[in-house]
């Protein structure tokens, strides 16, 4: 019982989703649309079993006062701050400490997280690009031609490395992410008709 | 320099954040920890405001009750934390689950499959036409590993590598590129927001 009804919901709303596509009708488009909701209302609340979670572990860090307990004290200071200036100071307006906190805390650390992998990447393409190989050195021409070529300086040096750059991101790019994209595609078609049909279960965990 | 007391906390942030590429240190480490309180707290009010009002209490407000069953399907999701009656949350990520896969069913087929097998079939007229069936017979032969990649099947496989590599050097390329607009974007604002050197 613990285990045949979310299978029978989920062979229920998989075939019930196919099938409203291939129905124009305003029944099957409010089904659809509904669907989509009910969707965006439980993701909404899977937010909120991840936020207890990780409630939870900063809290029990700081109650025993485990190695760097004073660093879950801040996140969890940043988490309550925010929450409450977010629901009792005016919401999200950009004028209010919510939106405020936003743009002068969580943005620009957000923002130079994204681009300390400037750096990062740098030192991972010098052990990439080190060409041992011939694809290898595929891969380096490539990224070269690329970043030369996305600058204004890269035209100024050698003018066709612009050309060279957009038809190495239109074709040879293209065609692999191509390649890419249907298996991508069939392996998703494979695994959705396996969940649906119930022959992959893992997503019930384990217990009874 | 500026007079702005939110600049200035932005300014002390970007710094801490930076100051890990000289090593893991207690000020990078203290803003990790307010940017990962404060960014799960703006999901969570955001969802507030943007799915659980709209979406929930507006539909329910409208009379439309049956969205009452996704509030409760949500909290069957929180019973995953109670673990006696932590097998109901099973409910609620099956109809995600299910849902989900035959939302995406149909979305893989038109998109992933369909439409690229569409603009692969062009005609063979040009360079570009040429690699492009190619390259994506190749690319999805080197992904075929129910043979092994012998005789043709791995000549072939080979020259699906090199259509991959360099697709791989293109994407690298790209990604270097947007951290370093990132940077300049960050460098900008500390030599110019914050110590105004820059006009």
């Amino acid at each position: 019982m613990r285990r045949q009804i979310p299978l029978a919901i989920t062979f229920i709303g998989g075939v019930v989703m196919i099938i409203q596509y291939f129905i124009p009708h305003q029944i099957s488009q409010e089904i659809y649309r509904g669907v989509l909701d009910w969707q965006m209302i439980v993701g909404g609340f899977v937010l909120v079993l991840g936020i207890g979670s990780l409630v939870t572990h900063h809290t029990e860090k700081v109650k025993r006062q485990k190695e760097g307990w004073g660093y879950s004290l801040v996140a969890l200071l940043g988490l309550v701050m925010m929450a409450i200036a977010g629901l009792f100071f005016g919401g999200m307006a950009s004028d209010k400490p919510f939106m405020q906190i936003f743009i002068y805390a969580q943005n620009p650390i957000q923002a130079t997280m994204f681009s300390l992998l400037a750096f990062f990447i740098a030192s991972a393409a010098y052990r990439a690009f080190r060409a041992r190989s011939f694809i290898a050195t595929l891969l380096l021409l490539a990224a070269i031609i690329v970043m030369i070529g996305r600058v204004p300086i890269g035209a100024k040096i050698w003018s066709p490395i612009r050309v060279i750059s957009n038809w190495l991101l239109d074709y040879p790019n293209m065609v692999a992410k191509r390649a890419i994209g249907l298996g991508v595609g069939l392996g998703m078609l494979s695994t959705a008709l396996k969940i649906i049909l119930g022959i992959e279960r893992s997503y019930l965990g384990g217990g009874k | 320099m500026s007079t702005d007391i939110g600049v200035w906390i932005a300014a002390f942030l970007t710094l801490g954040i930076l100051s890990f590429l000289y090593k893991d240190n207690p000020f990078y480490k203290v803003s990790e920890s307010i940017f990962i309180g404060v960014s799960a707290a703006y999901w969570f009010v955001y969802m507030i405001y943007n799915v659980i009002e709209p979406n929930l209490l507006g539909n329910l407000q409208k009379g439309e009750w049956w969205y009452a069953v996704a509030g409760i399907l949500g909290v069957m999701m929180l019973f995953r934390l109670i673990p006696k009656i932590g097998w109901l949350s099973r409910w609620a990520v099956a109809f995600m689950i299910g849902t989900g896969a035959g939302l995406n069913f149909i979305v893989y087929l038109q998109s992933n499959v369909m439409k690229q097998i569409r603009g692969t079939l062009a005609p063979l007229n040009s360079i570009g036409n040429i690699m492009m069936i190619v390259g994506v017979i190749t690319g999805l032969i080197y992904f075929f590993f129910s043979a092994e990649h012998k005789g043709l099947l791995g000549g072939a496989a080979k020259v699906g590598i090199w259509f991959i590599m360099v697709s791989f050097g293109a994407s690298f390329g790209y990604t270097v590129m947007a951290r370093i607009s990132l940077l300049i974007g960050r460098m900008h604002f500390l030599f110019s927001d914050w110590l105004g050197l820059l006009h």
